[in-house]
């Protein structure tokens, strides 16, 4: 077999069963992919030799049978989570040097499922950011190219997306606070799921926000989400927010029949200014939807249009007390100080060197609305309208609506530095599709369904019910094969 | 709500973030961006609106209130930028 790297989860397992191939195989053609691809900056930290060990490992295990699907399928974990003994920085210099002691639960359950990594993947800071553009590593760049410019491959999942694309790994780990998983993958071409709010573990994940953070997949299709993500979710008693709920066979729940259900159409969601091609990849969507027997309603989410700012007091206030840690004593980089500092200017410069604008922006920003006096004003206002935010879509649901149909992101990939002099309000727009489902704690996912004018891929998001996993991934199913999307990009890296 | 360089000052220090004075007009012009576009949440009715908790309701478990790990001083140093005698360093903190 030929270009081991471009194989989909499902087909690497199911030829590692019949014995077509090894684990030790398939990770060295994806090893030897990743050499020839640092133009994309996706790896930040590559770990061969682990991934040969484990390789090996799982070859062994699939050669006495009864190995989980996972076992031998080689992966790319995002830098957000602790990996044991292999650096993991958050793409921040304040974690410069940090080795974890201990492994992340998600990342636990993948390699005892017998998945191999290949290595960490790039992200924005802290995962704070649409356009991986601030990395301490530098940027992560979008495999597609359709012109000189270099392309974002959307944020903070960066490295990830641009890692799948570009089969330097068969499948990744994301994590989504705001879309971070579902912007990047639309951004790509690839497909990405946010679960349920308490669906993944967040232990060992280094934290943002934590009410709104989860983790999950980010792969070649929705088989491979429901595969990957199967994996990832259950319960942890380390984690007081996972839920302790049975997780189903979701691959098995992909039949592709969706007739008799009701897909929503939120009218909140044409934005002014949106452009042709989202408004006809939508259209379009949901013709598919339509033709393939779902029932569709017009709905409305009217606190839509307060998502955003809602976002932009919550997590800012969760991060600059989660950030609060880095304090340069216990763990990652301490600045030099000078004579006669005492431990608040240690504090200070640490902070200060250590953390890249955008984290200090939103740390700050945090900071203040959390403070005496504003607190009522920003902060508990901000969870009120979340609590509406959520209402919104209860309602819906209420109605009989099994999922929701909108866009994945407001544009196509735009050019690594095009919104460098933006206000920073610019950039948080990227997430106006995404983050009611963070706010809201449902399961959404991202699927390719065309390109746009200039040949870029472009992503429509389905919104579920909470825990309805099974299902949204199955209407993603429907959706995915009514689209037929297989554009690649074309290698240039 | 405007926030003068004063406030911006008073911000950077409860978050132990050093900002240059020279630095401190131009973090102020951004926060006025943010906090201007969170200024919309004004327009919302919140009246008699609970503040939300928990995203997904649930009961945290409960589990005894027992030591259930421990023993790993060397772990727990092993990142740490300075450390001596089993312990973490840091500058003279009390004079």
């Amino acid at each position: 077999m030929s270009d081991l790297n471009k194989l989909k989860l499902a087909e690497a397992r199911d030829a590692l069963r019949k014995g077509d191939v090894t684990s030790v195989e398939l990770t060295e053609a994806c090893l030897s992919a990743i050499e020839g691809a640092d133009a994309l900056g996706a790896y930040v930290h590559k770990t061969p030799e682990i991934a040969i060990d484990m390789a090996k490992a799982a070859d062994a295990r699939i050669k006495a049978g009864d190995a989980p699907d996972l076992c031998g399928l080689p992966l790319g974990i995002k830098d957000l989570f602790c990996t044991k003994g292999v650096a993991s920085q958050a793409a921040s210099r304040i974690l410069e040097g940090f080795k974890p002691e201990y492994e992340s639960t998600v990342t636990t359950q993948l390699f005892d499922a017998g998945a191999v990594m290949l290595g960490k993947l790039n992200m924005d800071e802290f995962a704070m950011g649409s356009s991986n553009e601030t990395s301490v590593y530098g940027n992560a760049v979008n495999p597609w190219k359709v012109d000189d410019r270099q392309l974002t491959p959307g944020g903070s999942s960066g490295g990830s997306a641009s890692a799948v694309a570009a089969d330097l790994c068969l499948a990744a780990t994301g994590t989504d606070t705001g879309g971070s998983i579902r912007q990047p993958a639309a951004f790509t071409g690839i497909t990405g799921i946010k679960p349920t709010y308490g669906r993944c573990s967040r232990w060992g994940i280094v934290a943002f926000a934590s009410s709104l953070d989860q983790a999950g997949p980010m792969t070649k299709d929705v088989r491979d989400a429901a595969i990957m993500l199967e994996a990832m979710c259950g319960h942890d008693p380390k984690d007081s927010t996972s839920a302790d709920l049975a997780v189903p066979n979701f691959e098995a729940m992909l039949t592709g029949d969706i007739k008799g259900k009701t897909i929503g159409i939120p009218k909140e969601y044409h934005m002014d200014g949106m452009p042709a091609e989202i408004e006809k990849l939508w259209a379009d969507g949901t013709e598919m939807l339509k033709a393939a027997g779902a029932k569709i309603v017009d709905i409305s989410l009217p606190h839509t249009k307060y998502a955003l700012p809602t976002y932009y007091v919550i997590a800012p206030a969760e991060a600059s007390s989660n950030l609060a840690r880095y304090d340069g004593v216990r763990y990652g980089r301490r600045a030099q100080i000078g004579k006669g500092d005492g431990i608040t200017e240690m504090y200070e410069k640490t902070r200060a060197e250590g953390f890249g604008h955008e984290v200090q922006r939103r740390v700050m920003v945090g900071t203040y609305v959390l403070s005496a006096g504003f607190y009522d004003a920003y902060y508990n206002r901000a969870r009120k309208v979340r609590t509406l935010i959520k209402k919104d879509f209860e309602d819906v649901f209420a109605q009989g609506v099994d999922a929701i149909l909108t866009p994945a992101t407001p544009s196509a990939a735009f050019g690594l530095g095009e919104m460098q002099n933006a206000d920073p309000v610019q950039m948080y727009l990227n997430d106006v599709f995404t983050v009611t489902v963070n706010l809201a704690g449902l399961p959404g996912i991202s699927v390719p369904t065309g390109l746009g004018s200039t040949g870029l891929p472009l992503g429509l998001q389905l919104i579920g019910r909470p825990w309805e996993e099974g299902d949204l991934l199955n209407t993603a199913y429907a959706l995915e094969q009514a689209a037929g999307f297989v554009a690649k990009p074309e290698k240039w890296w | 709500m405007s926030i003068d360089t004063e406030t911006a000052r008073r911000v950077a220090k409860l978050a132990r973030i050093k900002v240059e004075d020279d630095a401190l007009p131009a973090l102020a012009q951004e926060f006025n961006d943010i906090l201007g576009f969170i200024e919309q949440l004004n327009e919302v009715d919140v009246e008699g609106i609970e503040p939300m908790t928990s995203v997904t309701p649930m009961r945290l478990k409960r589990r005894k209130d027992g030591v259930t790990d421990g023993n790993q001083q060397d772990k727990i140093l092993a990142n740490a930028p300075d450390a001596r005698e089993g312990f973490f360093a840091v500058p003279k903190v009390v004079e």
